[in-house]
């Protein structure tokens, strides 16, 4: 069995308060090394047996249709043993 | 003149909707999403809530319900839609509009009775109001942030497709104040603010929503 692991990210110009709210608390405990924070999502994707090149296809199509949403979002697919 | 509600699992403000299109003198019709059968209805109101508990993205399971298959091809061809709120994710995630909407700056939640400037009055959704009129309708959301790109934002402006812009205020972030846009044909109007929930002085702030509904009954019979 492997794991495809699909990382989703906004884009850099798309403002992330999320992100924004986890950067100004982290100085609040006393964390003081981030210069900016930005959050994405995660999606790990079981499939039985070593992926096929049909499969990494059908994954992508995925990522940039349901996944994630292109006009505000960026994907990357990877697999992982 | 019949006009569709659809319900998705997690739509809040469907029998508000139905309501307001009666109220305006109109035929409503429930249509539900696990059907593809917009039952010969002559538009669209997709309505306001969480469909699928904003789950992924807000709008982004509902865009492929077997209902949306039926309103996407329909709408390519001039049938008339207005979004709402959820309904406007649903829009946006289903590309029959541009941006999209992100979580509002500050990450409110944010509900008030708020300012608007009519921008557009050339679609059959906003056809009753006059360009530049002031409304106060209800928003109530969180993520409401109208997000494009600069080339996209360009498009709307030029081409005159915002249809709804914040008074006053900015409250979420949008780009260019942005609370409304239609598509290039105009029969696809997607909008954060709720005119359902403006109606009627007892319940709303304002009575300023009522014509929405009312100038698509209008639009239609004068077609």
């Amino acid at each position: 069995m492997a794991t495809i692991v699909v990382e989703v990210m906004l884009k850099p110009e798309i403002l992330d308060p999320q992100g924004q709210a986890v950067a100004s608390a982290l100085p609040r405990l006393g964390f003081n090394f981030a210069q900016a924070v930005r959050q994405g999502k995660r999606f790990e994707i079981e499939v039985a047996g070593v992926p096929t090149p049909e499969q990494l296809a059908d994954i992508e199509r995925a990522a940039e249709t349901l996944l994630s949403n292109p006009v505000i979002e960026t994907y990357v697919v990877k697999v992982e043993a | 003149m019949r006009i569709g509600v659809v319900t998705f699992p997690g739509s809040l403000d469907d029998s508000s909707a139905l309501r307001a299109i009666r109220l305006a003198g109109g035929t409503p019709v429930p249509l539900f999403h696990a059907s593809d059968d917009l039952k010969e209805v002559e538009a669209v109101v997709l309505p306001g809530g969480f469909s699928y508990g904003d789950y992924l993205r807000c709008g982004a399971i509902s865009r492929f319900a077997p209902i949306m298959s039926s309103i996407i091809v329909a709408a390519e061809h001039g049938f008339p839609v207005l979004g709402i709120c959820n309904g406007f994710q649903i829009l946006c995630e289903s590309h029959l509009l541009p941006g999209a909407l992100t979580r509002n700056q500050g990450l409110h939640f944010v509900c008030t009775d708020q300012a608007l400037t009519i921008e557009n009055t050339a679609t059959p959704w906003t056809s009753g109001y006059t360009t530049g009129q002031r409304l106060v309708i209800p928003i109530k959301n969180g993520e409401g942030s109208f997000q494009a790109s600069s080339t996209t934002l360009a498009e709307l402006e030029s081409e005159g497709r915002v249809v709804l812009r914040y008074a006053d205020k900015n409250p979420n972030g949008s780009k260019n104040d942005i609370a409304g846009i239609a598509n290039t044909r105009g029969n696809v109007v997607g909008v954060m603010p709720h005119p359902e929930q403006a109606i009627e002085t007892l319940t709303g702030p304002s009575t300023d929503g009522l014509t929405f509904f009312t100038s698509i009954l209008q639009s239609m019979v004068g077609r």
